[in-house]
């Protein structure tokens, strides 16, 4: 049996791939906190990594033609689609920026990040050793 | 493909738009009392406006830098005092002071530097966890 180094990382850089385009995100989110008619943005991770499992209760729209739109163009590249986000409280200026809220979901997914690199990076040991065999 | 890296730009772009915001709350409290002798010489008030910035070369990519589109101009007239001994006072004995607002002014400085607050927190929490990404499979 072949060693498949991409089966035995499991889920785990493509969760950390996520977390890392969600903080991309959340900054621009902040960044922009004071912007007129910038529209925040978040992605829904529940639903990317179910998709990226391939499991999850979706029906994936099947192509039987080249000329038919690919619905994985975007997820070939790595990206995953942003979603905008419903305001709480309105503003006039048609910025949708919640700054405490923002805030809060960096902070929330800096520790996921970690917890997915903190995984990965098990993974890479338990890996490791399994290489090393006896010391 | 996402990286952290394209964080730093973002949150240096805000930073750098906040300062220029500061920096025009600066000039607006500094000249709050500045005297001209008819309404045309008289400062006014200047307004940042931010403008969210699309990256060019990766148009699908999540990141948006923020930039000043421009520095505008209060069209409030300025307030006219009657000061007759003021040295810069006109022939009927009036001098200009510009239509600043010190309230307005003091708050738009807080939420200017809370932004700016937020944005180096981000920034130094993405360079922990870039330096953590850089440790994977060394222990």
């Amino acid at each position: 049996m072949s060693l498949s180094l991409d089966k035995a990382m499991g889920i785990s850089p493509q969760a950390v791939n996520v977390r890392a385009q969600r903080m991309e995100l959340l900054a621009s989110n902040i960044a922009n906190a004071d912007t007129p008619n910038y529209k925040a943005r978040d992605i829904d991770f529940r639903a990317v990594l179910e998709s990226a499992a391939g499991g999850g209760n979706s029906l994936p729209m099947a192509r039987s033609q080249a000329a038919h739109l690919d619905p994985n163009a975007g997820a070939m590249n790595g990206q995953v689609e942003a979603l905008y986000r419903t305001p709480s409280q309105a503003s006039l200026d048609g910025n949708t920026v919640d700054p405490q809220m923002e805030r809060a979901a960096f902070a929330e997914n800096a520790v996921q990040y970690q917890s997915s690199l903190e995984f990965l990076n098990r993974r890479v040991s338990g890996i490791r050793e399994a290489l090393r065999g006896d010391r | 493909m996402s990286n952290l890296f394209s964080l730093f730009n973002t949150s240096a772009s805000a930073l750098s738009a906040q300062s220029v915001r500061l920096n025009t709350v600066a000039s607006n409290l500094a000249n709050a009392n500045t005297a001209a002798t008819n309404p045309d010489e008289a400062y006014r008030a200047k307004q940042v406006l931010f403008q969210s910035v699309m990256d060019q070369a990766n148009p699908n990519g999540s990141s948006t830098a923020v930039r000043v589109a421009g520095v505008t101009e209060s069209q409030a007239a300025p307030h006219a005092h009657y000061e007759p001994h003021h040295p810069q006072a006109n022939e009927e004995g009036y001098i200009f002071r510009p239509a600043i607002s010190v309230v307005e002014e003091m708050a738009n400085m807080m939420s200017a530097s809370r932004n700016y607050e937020a944005n180096v927190e981000v920034m130094e929490t993405s360079r922990q966890l870039l330096q953590r990404t850089l440790q994977i499979g060394q222990g």
